[in-house]
């Protein structure tokens, strides 16, 4: 049951709906009847968010699978994987990437559509020991777009993994990182933002197991609704039976920008193992107006004042992001958004 | 300079100030003092615009200028300065950064060129100085952290730097050791100048001792009740409000 078997079987039978608790914020099933035509092979010829960086880039346009991204043991690389759909077909994309012992790779993921596509995108991930990878995910959908992107990662002891989703919504979108993490002072942080305008969705999902001792995961999720848009944030993080000294933090800070808009939150805690520091906080709120009169009294125009105090809420995820360039690539993103 | 003429104002309907007038000319520095919940709070947020601070009747202008018709950020543009008695924590703008914002936008509202980053950071760095701010402390987060006397310290800061024509202090001695206090006091004793008016609100004293006013005035019941010289203040500490309250 996935969008993309689904896609496949060309079977809207298979679409994840509102029966699946998982999927009920995000109803594919309500929402398509009839799956597009397959989409045809296209070339892309507009550039990259992260272009520029130095980045080894791989594309895939319109499905299929990527050249496997392998970083040896030992080295260190920059990839930017940009997943394109052009048109209004649907499609199914893949990618494999595994990074060595002790290897080091920054991943600059981007998600282009232009027009009212339904597609996927699977990835898997595998860390060695010791290994440390930094994803950043830049999700920019046309507002006609359905975009799903599911994200399975494997950690091994000692790893390190580090996430930065970033999304602007599309007609659905949903973002899913799965990850397994072993403990053994294996560390994990998934961070998002979402910036939705208009009646555009965005699903941010995350489900960590931890599966041994001494894992740490720390995720920071915020997002500024406005419009009549729509943003959704599922986090759940599992500590099995044994599991015991994990330290887990999850945080969901949304502002509402307008009565129409919605945010939907499920932070969920699930914990099986007796010795473990876990602490979840979720706010839903507007922009803070004591906060917004200070700032008008010291001379700021009431606009100017609304996106300073708001690219500031955003800023603390931004300012996590260790990759320098992606990191000022993402800031004046996040400007433009929230400045338009 | 400042001119407030019977103003009445209400909060969720309910009359605070009932007819307050009051004069500051230039060059002057004025008290307010007056009990707890004599309206002192709700003056200062009255004149810089605050949003739910409902003017029912009565004037404020700046130097003939109606300061009620104009937003909070036009008045401030027009060098009105409030020193908050709680200073807000802005997450994730460094002082620096609000106070640039800050001058520039004023600047761009009265039709000035915008300060340069460099020339922008000698002022700070020598305004810093001055009140004994640690610069690197302007690199954080504004107020984020900050102890009460650093608040304080960091709204004399801005206001060192913004260089406002009109100043009101809200229970600025509030949380200061006496220490703070002296420094905070020599701050804002720099600015005074010929063209320049205060209004000091404060229930203690204290403050007074070190920021001298040319007149006190009493406020109880949303209205001034009494005003005179300096020996005002010291006549108010050794006797109490009872009898202003009484008279309100």
């Amino acid at each position: 049951m996935s969008l993309a078997s689904a896609i496949c079987d060309r079977d809207v039978g298979e679409l994840p709906g509102k029966r699946d608790e998982d999927w009920r914020w995000t109803d594919l099933r309500g929402l398509i009847r009839a799956l597009p035509e397959p989409s045809k092979p296209a070339e892309v010829a507009t550039a990259g968010p992260f272009d520029g960086l130095g980045a080894e880039v791989r594309v895939v346009v319109n499905g299929g699978k990527a050249q496997p991204v392998v970083v040896a043991p030992g080295q260190s690389a920059v990839v930017a994987l940009r997943f394109v759909s052009r048109g209004s077909g649907s499609h199914a994309a893949a990618a494999e990437v595994s990074v060595g012992a002790d290897a080091r790779l920054q991943l600059l993921e981007s998600y282009e559509s232009d027009g009212g596509s339904v597609s996927q995108a699977s990835l898997t991930l595998t860390l060695a020991q010791g290994a440390v990878v930094e994803r950043i995910v830049l999700a920019q959908d046309s507002a006609d777009a359905v975009s799903v992107s599911q994200a399975e990662v494997t950690l091994s002891t000692t790893a390190s993994f580090q996430q930065t989703i970033l999304a602007s919504g599309a007609r659905r979108q949903r973002l899913e990182t799965r990850v397994l993490h072993p403990g053994g002072g294996a560390e994990v942080r998934l961070d998002g933002v979402y910036l939705l305008a208009d009646k555009r969705h965005s699903d941010q999902t995350t489900v960590v197991t931890h599966a041994g001792t001494d894992g740490v995961t720390a995720q920071l999720t915020k997002g500024v609704v406005r419009d009549h848009a729509r943003g959704v944030f599922q986090g759940r993080i599992v500590v099995e039976e044994g599991a015991d000294r994990t330290d887990a933090r999850m945080g969901h800070h949304a502002l509402i920008l307008s009565d129409r808009a919605e945010v939907d939150a499920k932070p969920e805690l699930e914990i099986y193992a007796d010795d473990v520091a876990c602490a979840h906080g979720n706010t839903v709120g507007a922009l803070d107006e004591d906060a917004l009169f200070y700032a008008r009294q010291r001379g700021i125009p009431e606009a100017e004042a609304r996106a300073l105090l708001t690219e500031a809420f955003i800023g603390e995820v931004v300012d996590r992001i260790g990759h320098d360039g992606a990191r000022e690539v993402v800031r004046a993103w996040v400007a433009d958004r929230l400045r338009a | 300079m400042l001119k407030v003429t019977d103003l009445h104002a209400a909060v969720d309907g309910k009359e605070i100030l009932k007819g307050l007038s009051l004069d500051v000319p230039a060059g002057e520095v004025h008290a307010i003092m007056g009990p707890n919940g004599a309206g002192k709070s709700t003056l200062s947020y009255v004149l810089t615009g605050r949003e739910g601070y409902e003017v029912t009747a009565g004037s404020a202008s700046l130097d003939g200028e109606d300061l009620l018709a104009l937003a909070p950020d036009e008045r401030a543009a027009r060098g009105v300065f409030l020193s908050f008695q709680y200073p807000l924590e802005i997450p994730g703008v460094p002082a620096l950064t609000f106070i640039r914002t800050a001058l520039n936008a004023q600047r761009r509202a009265r039709g000035e060129d915008e300060i340069a980053a460099p020339a922008f950071l000698k002022l700070a760095r020598e305004k810093a100085a001055a009140l004994r701010i640690d610069f690197d402390m302007l690199k954080r987060s504004l107020n984020v952290g900050f102890s009460g006397g650093e608040k304080k310290r960091m709204e004399i800061l801005q206001m060192a730097i913004l260089s406002p024509r009109f100043l009101i202090l809200d229970e600025t001695d509030s949380g200061l050791d006496i220490d703070a206090l002296r420094i905070v006091s020599d701050g804002v004793n720099a600015l005074r100048a010929p063209e320049r008016g205060m209004l000091v609100i404060t229930h203690y004293q204290r403050l007074l001792d070190y920021i001298k006013p040319d007149r006190v005035h009493v406020l109880a019941g949303g209205r001034i009740v009494a005003s005179g010289g300096p020996e005002l203040a010291r006549e108010l500490e050794a006797s109490g409000y009872e009898r202003y309250e009484a008279a309100a």
